[in-house]
């Protein structure tokens, strides 16, 4: 073990943190509480430029941290924000900034901030806007843009990014005149944070943000077409309690709207109060503790088999928060046939899309559910509810049948499975993990235990290799108390590794295993059981050459470097890493090729098709209802 | 199933630059074919009535009318009902009119209570403005004489009887 970076350097780079900005982890760990109050002060009229303009707006709306890179067109806003009491943190490559940005929202709940200049420091956002888009992340960019009267003229560094990110964004702003910069940045903050979440991109020509202009706080909002319904409709909300006390086989399908509404409370009143069974996706992990009893696990692609069957054989459905994606339902055609469905979400538009619902509720998850918990507790007392008790003795009888699990290696290589299985057990329920995309996601998924909202971030809907590091660094930040690992494959690691230099030298913690297999392991998966086992560009080269080396790259970084290679190291290791609090840690978890993600509902196929291990489907015809 | 069926919608959006790339982007993106598209100010300026016809099943019309419902800068959309609206659409055309036709052309244009716009030696500029299937018979029509050019508008359409359709004083109060 070495330790090459002074501990001086982590923090010379440190700006001042921001006064009045509470920043206990406890204020930090309850998200959407304070997503819609910014901290809103009045400012008299004071004559300032656009760029001073936009960042006494970033302070008028609280915002303690701006992940970006300056260049030419942003540069103006660099300048004020030298003095600011807003910290910056100087990533290594945008896309790293728009992930920090991520990772910072997931883990606080509050808007994660990143700002980049034209052409290709606006276009290097793209990646994780379209991420933030696709998993509702309350996330905001600024970037530059070229001089308005250049606008068109294929100017230098220019890229029409409003025009890109149309169809990637919640909604998006050119600024045309500095005079509007105080409103633009409070409409995109409350359009970023409300309703669904998701990104607001916010471009500022070069010239508005030099000229002088009247900065005064707060703005009026003028949204007229923006108006999402927070409140469920009473009747929908009694039918559905209606169809919840009749249903003999029930699930709560919870997508990841529960955690954005901060229901994860309310979520637990209304499984213990009915006794029906649970299933968390992908994007929802944590907002109902994986240990407590009613719970299934989680669906879809590589869910657990009581959480697959439990929706595929259900006669209600009732979805929370959750968007019936293709990676949960499997074949759309032949998913859960005999439930009735009951959808409710805040984006009128997801209700309907894929699967009909009988019972559709628009409304935002915390009101949803306390409202759902109060005509539940009414209907039960006015009808007999029906028993779930066979319904149970079958979800239990799956659960014991086919427990999630995994071999160990027959080669006697390490197990990744075993890896990330005790890193969970090591760093428990109150450290938060991120995981890049890929086997290692999935196992992450599977072998740690989530009892806690906001402790597990992933990019679930686009799927992008590279966001473990970037976010890991944004949720530190955020939550500077909580311990934060990284879980990443050695493929999504060299993609984005280079913000560890960020982290080193910014005094950002963060932990990352990687879990080095050698190869695009999910992709060699699929080749393993699709493609003749033809592994065509999957092998990295990290085992065969070392090339890179993880402990020297970790170590060149500013980092802490350790290996492990064997069972018998990986809690020692561990624990070593979870001693070292001043720098970033990276363990280079040297991992067998083989291991594959099980279960497994191949891409294309019905529900019904899952299988246990390869080659093993379950048995579950004689267990029809 | 249900057939494929042409839908008129009335889309009211705020009047700021890049609204109709944010409308038509949506429908190109979520696999939507435009029939016709016409755009315009309306009684307030400061919202314009995009006015689209879409060749659609209803289940998904439902969810492209949803997805715009969410566009920040869009206000109000109804789908009209051919039975009580009206709709025309515009069309310009040149037909061929040498002096031996030209009277004939005529006749069809008075029929058609169609107007010339513009006259030369051997060609007649016909403004017609109608329902497309009457449109589409005058074309019929002049067909044989030799049409050298035409161009129409979109539909637009407005809902019969006194409700208008506007953007209520709720709406503009945010």
């Amino acid at each position: 073990m070495t330790r090459p970076t002074p501990e001086t350097l982590a923090h010379s780079a440190r700006r001042s943190r921001p006064a009045g900005e509470p920043a206990t982890d406890a204020d930090r760990a309850a998200p959407a509480a304070r997503a819609t109050a910014p901290a809103v002060r009045q400012s008299e009229p004071v004559q300032v430029s656009g760029a001073g303009s936009l960042v006494r707006s970033l302070e008028a709306l609280g915002v303690d941290v701006v992940f970006g890179i300056p260049g030419g067109a942003i540069l103006p806003a660099y300048d004020p924000l030298y003095d600011s009491t807003v910290r910056h943190i100087l990533v290594r490559h945008e896309q790293g900034a728009g992930h920090a940005a991520t990772g910072y929202a997931q883990a606080t709940g509050r808007v994660g901030v990143c700002m980049a200049t034209s052409g290709p420091g606006a276009t290097n956002l793209v990646t994780p806007i379209a991420d933030a888009y696709m998993d509702s992340v309350p996330m905001v960019a600024i970037t530059g843009q070229v001089p308005r009267q250049a606008i068109g003229t294929d100017a230098f560094q220019e890229a029409d990014i409003q025009g890109i990110t149309l169809p990637i964004t919640k909604h998006n702003f050119l600024v045309q005149t500095p005079e509007e910069i105080p409103q633009v940045l409070a409409e995109a903050f409350h359009l970023a944070a409300t309703g669904r979440p998701g990104p607001v991109l916010v471009d500022i020509p070069k010239d508005v943000l030099q000229a002088q202009t009247t900065f005064t706080w707060p703005p009026t909002l003028d949204l007229p077409g923006y108006r999402p319904t927070l409140h469920p409709h009473g009747k929908q909300i009694r039918e559905a309690a209606r169809l919840m006390t009749a249903a003999r086989r029930p699930v709560l399908y919870v997508g990841g709207g529960v955690l954005k509404a901060g229901a994860t409370e309310g979520l637990r009143r209304l499984a213990e109060l009915t006794g029906i069974p649970v299933v968390t996706t992908l994007m929802a992990l944590g907002a109902f503790p994986d240990s407590h009893r009613q719970h299934l696990g989680m669906p879809g692609m590589h869910g657990t088999v009581a959480a697959v069957y439990g929706l595929q054989k259900a006669d209600l459905i009732v979805a929370l928060g959750a968007r019936f994606d293709d990676r949960v339902t499997g074949r759309l055609d032949t998913f859960a046939p005999d439930a009735a469905v009951v959808h409710a979400d805040i984006d009128p538009a997801e209700i309907g899309k894929n699967r009909h619902a009988d019972v559709p509720i628009v409304g935002d998850a915390r009101h949803v559910i306390d409202e759902l918990v109060a005509a539940v507790t009414a209907e039960r007392a006015a009808h007999e509810p029906a028993d779930l008790a066979d319904w149970w003795n079958q979800l239990d009888d799956l659960r014991r049948r086919y427990p999630l699990g995994y071999e160990e290696p027959a080669d006697g290589t390490l197990s990744p499975q075993y890896v990330i299985e005790r890193l969970g057990k090591i760093a428990g329920p109150d450290a938060i993990y991120v995981a890049g995309v890929g086997q290692h996601q999935m196992w992450a998924s599977q072998f740690i235990s989530y009892e806690k909202p906001y402790t597990w971030l992933n990019s679930g809907g686009l799927g992008t290799m590279g966001y473990a590091v970037p976010a890991a660094m944004g949720a530190k930040v955020g939550r500077p108390d909580t311990v934060v690992w990284g879980v990443d494959g050695d493929g999504c690691f060299q993609m984005t590794n280079q913000e560890l230099a960020t982290c080193a030298l910014e005094g950002i913690p963060v932990k990352i295993a990687v879990i080095n297999n050698g190869n695009l392991g999910m992709v060699r998966q699929w080749q393993t059981l699709f493609y003749n086992e033809r592994y065509s560009n999957t092998e990295l080269g990290t085992h065969k050459h070392r090339i890179p080396d993880f402990v020297k790259l970790a170590e060149a970084l500013g980092c802490v470097g350790l290996r492990c290679e064997s069972a018998a190291d990986v809690d020692k290791t561990i624990k070593a890493a979870m001693e070292i609090n001043d720098v970033p840690v990276v363990i280079d978890f040297v991992v067998g090729k083989d291991a594959m993600v099980w279960p497994m509902v191949a891409a294309g196929t019905s529900n019904d098709e899952i299988m246990f291990a390869r080659g093993v489907r379950p048995a579950f015809d004689e267990d029809e209802l | 199933m249900t057939t494929q069926s042409l839908h008129t919608l009335s889309v009211l959006v705020e009047n700021k630059p890049g609204v109709l790339a944010r409308v038509s982007g949506l429908f190109s993106r979520r696999g939507f074919n435009i029939d016709s598209l016409a755009v315009g100010e309306t009684e307030n300026p400061d919202v314009s009535r995009i006015t689209i016809v879409v060749n659609a099943e209803s289940s998904p019309l439902e969810q492209v009318t949803k997805q715009l419902n969410k566009l920040v800068n869009v206000l109000k959309i109804v789908e009209l009902d051919p039975q009580v609206s009206v709709a025309r659409e515009l069309l310009l055309v040149k037909v061929r009119a040498e002096r031996s036709a030209r009277a004939q052309v005529l006749e069809t244009v008075n029929l058609f209570r169609a107007r010339v716009v513009d006259v030369a030696p051997d060609t007649l500029t016909i403004e017609a403005t109608g329902t497309p299937d009457k449109l589409d018979a005058l074309l019929r029509d002049l067909e044989p004489y030799g049409i050298k050019e035409m161009v129409q508008s979109g539909t637009v359409a407005i809902g019969r009887g006194s409700r208008s359709i506007t953007v209520g004083p709720a709406l503009r109060a945010a």
